[in-house]
């Protein structure tokens, strides 16, 4: 699905990633961990295109993104839904419309998609504020709604920056749910979260490998985790 | 961009209007400067028009019509008004030559005199309508052989007088055509800047736009759609306060001259009915290029 090949980054200072190569393969379930700073963030960048690599290559479904004019990039953005670390929102639709976002602007007919989308929000359990505005919103419901958002196009892959980060140990549990049945259900998932916790049940629900960010390497961790 | 996308950018889609946030000054910015533009547009409309009939008229008159004057004894007057018409018509390049009647004279100089007047009392010279035809005469020849032969005979072909005006008035209507660009002009760099203040406030929406799939196609036609639509609300209302203070001008009359000329003649109503049309396109010109050059530098 996606692949690095020898990538190196840097944001113009010195060197922040070098030499990552790395597979996603279809339905493979991986966690991204790392001291804050070590470059996750920059990382699933580098895996949807927002950021290009200063050395090596990404290919995502089988090309070199490198090669992706701006229409192309949009279509790659289609099928890999990802959920930001400062979830971003259109702050003057509610909530529901900002999930059913990439419907609308990919085209899709909305009555047709409706029933999808209202049972979505009541499994990310923002049923009750669906018409509230992003700005109202607690930091959890943000990421939740940021998830549904995610996953909402059913894409082939799902990068998700920190998708727990403000949320209490039972929600946690409910979004891993959801990521799990997802990677279930065929698509490919990479979670980038310093929550070991979360990455133990996460171990005992599917088989899911740890990437750890050091010394600007990417290393497969070991059982120990 | 297909038919299609073209067209959605009219019918619009209310999905894809609602994502970008409504925008209180930008709006009434483009709307404001399409009003006061085409209004003005208007009138540089009617200035060139008219200024254009004027050019047209004099530059005809001037081609093709010229005046002998024969100024002679009383007793001479018939004889000599006889030779040069028949100079006249021996010569190439005239087409008619008709020597006014006497009512014809009164009435010409009736402005100055006033009415009833009798010419018989008063020594007025005879004078001749020269009316050329397309290769015209020889204008030096035609005066050195009545010089001879009709030694009271003077043509005017009112070159000297008129040649001016005729300059004047193209260049009027010159001086209107380039105000017309100007404004269209004015219009594209006022809505470019509006359009570039929306896009930059609106800088996160389209990051989100982006980040979730949207096509820059998309994006861009939110706003273009928007501009686009007040712009050309704005122009209508402008036009048609330009068209009814065109309308209230004084009628064109032959006492006013050119000023009271100013306005629009018959089908010439239809032509200001382009300025909303063409200041829609202009808006969308502009907003285009300016959405265009600013989601280019979003990855
Ligand atoms: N746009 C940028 N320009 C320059 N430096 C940047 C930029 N974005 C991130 N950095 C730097 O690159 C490094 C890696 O950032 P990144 O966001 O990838 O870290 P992270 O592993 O996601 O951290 P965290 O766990 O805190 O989210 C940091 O030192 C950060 O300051
Ligand atoms: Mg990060």
């Amino acid at each position: 699905m996606i692949e690095l090949d020898n990538v190196g980054y840097s944001y113009g200072g010195g060197a922040l990633l070098s030499n990552v190569s790395v597979t996603l393969a279809p339905g493979s379930f991986h966690f991204l961990t790392g001291p804050s700073g070590a470059g996750k963030t920059t990382l699933l960048k580098l895996c949807y295109g927002a950021l290009e690599p200063t050395s090596g290559r990404v290919k995502a479904f089988e090309s070199d993104m490198r090669g992706f004019d701006r229409d192309q990039m949009a279509m790659l953005r289609r099928r890999i839904g990802v959920v930001h670390q400062d979830c971003r929102f259109l702050d003057h639709l509610p909530v529901a419309d900002n999930i059913a976002l990439p419907l609308v602007v990919s085209g899709r007919d909305m009555l047709r998609e409706a029933e999808n989308l209202r049972e979505l929000i009541a499994w990310v359990g923002l049923s009750e504020r669906a018409d509230a505005l992003p700005p109202e919103l607690s930091g959890g419901e943000r990421q939740r709604a940021a998830l549904a958002r995610a996953v909402i196009l059913s894409p082939d892959v799902i990068l998700a920056d920190e998708p727990t980060g403000n949320v209490d140990w039972e929600m946690s549990m409910r979004l891993l749910q959801l990521l799990v049945e997802l990677n279930r259900m065929g698509k490919t998932v990479l979670i980038a979260s310093h929550d070991l916790g979360l990455i133990r049940a996460a171990k005992s629900q599917v088989q899911a490998r740890v990437l750890r960010i050091s010394n600007r390497r990417l290393q497969l961790a070991g059982a120990d985790l | 961009m297909n038919r299609g996308t073209i067209r959605s950018y009219f019918i619009g889609d209310a999905q894809a209007d609602r994502v970008v946030p409504p925008s209180g000054f930008t709006a009434r910015l483009t709307l404001f400067a399409a009003g006061a533009m085409a209004f003005l547009a208007v009138f540089a409309l009617a200035l060139s028009l008219a200024a254009g009939r004027l050019a047209d008229r004099w530059a005809s008159e001037l081609a093709r019509s010229a005046t002998l004057r024969i100024t002679a004894p009383a007793d001479q007057m018939a004889a000599q008004t006889e030779v040069a018409l028949t100079i006249l018509r021996q010569t190439p390049g005239v087409a008619r030559a008709r020597a006014l009647s006497p009512q014809e004279q009164a009435g010409l100089l009736a402005p100055w005199f006033g009415p009833g007047l009798d010419l018989a009392t008063l020594p007025v010279p005879q004078l001749i309508e020269v009316t050329e035809d397309e290769t015209g005469y020889d204008a030096a020849g035609l005066r050195l052989r009545l010089a001879a032969e009709v030694p009271g005979a003077v043509l005017d072909d009112h070159t000297r007088w008129r040649r001016p005006l005729v300059e004047a008035a193209t260049s009027l209507r010159r001086i209107g055509w380039i105000s017309i660009a100007l404004i269209g002009g004015t219009m594209a760099a006022m809505i470019s800047l509006a359009a570039h203040a929306a896009l930059a406030a609106n800088a996160q929406v389209i990051e989100v736009l982006r980040l979730v799939g949207a096509r820059d196609v998309y994006i861009a036609s939110a706003f273009v759609r928007r501009f686009t639509i007040r712009a050309l609300i704005g122009a209508v209302l402008g036009t048609g306060l330009g068209m009814g203070g065109v309308l209230l001008l004084p009628a064109a009359s032959d006492e006013g001259g050119f000023l009271t000329g100013l306005g629009f003649q018959g089908l010439g109503w239809l032509w200001p009915l382009l300025i909303p049309i063409l200041g829609a396109l202009v808006a969308f010109a502009a907003t285009w290029a300016a959405a265009r050059s600013r989601l280019k530098e979003l990855t």
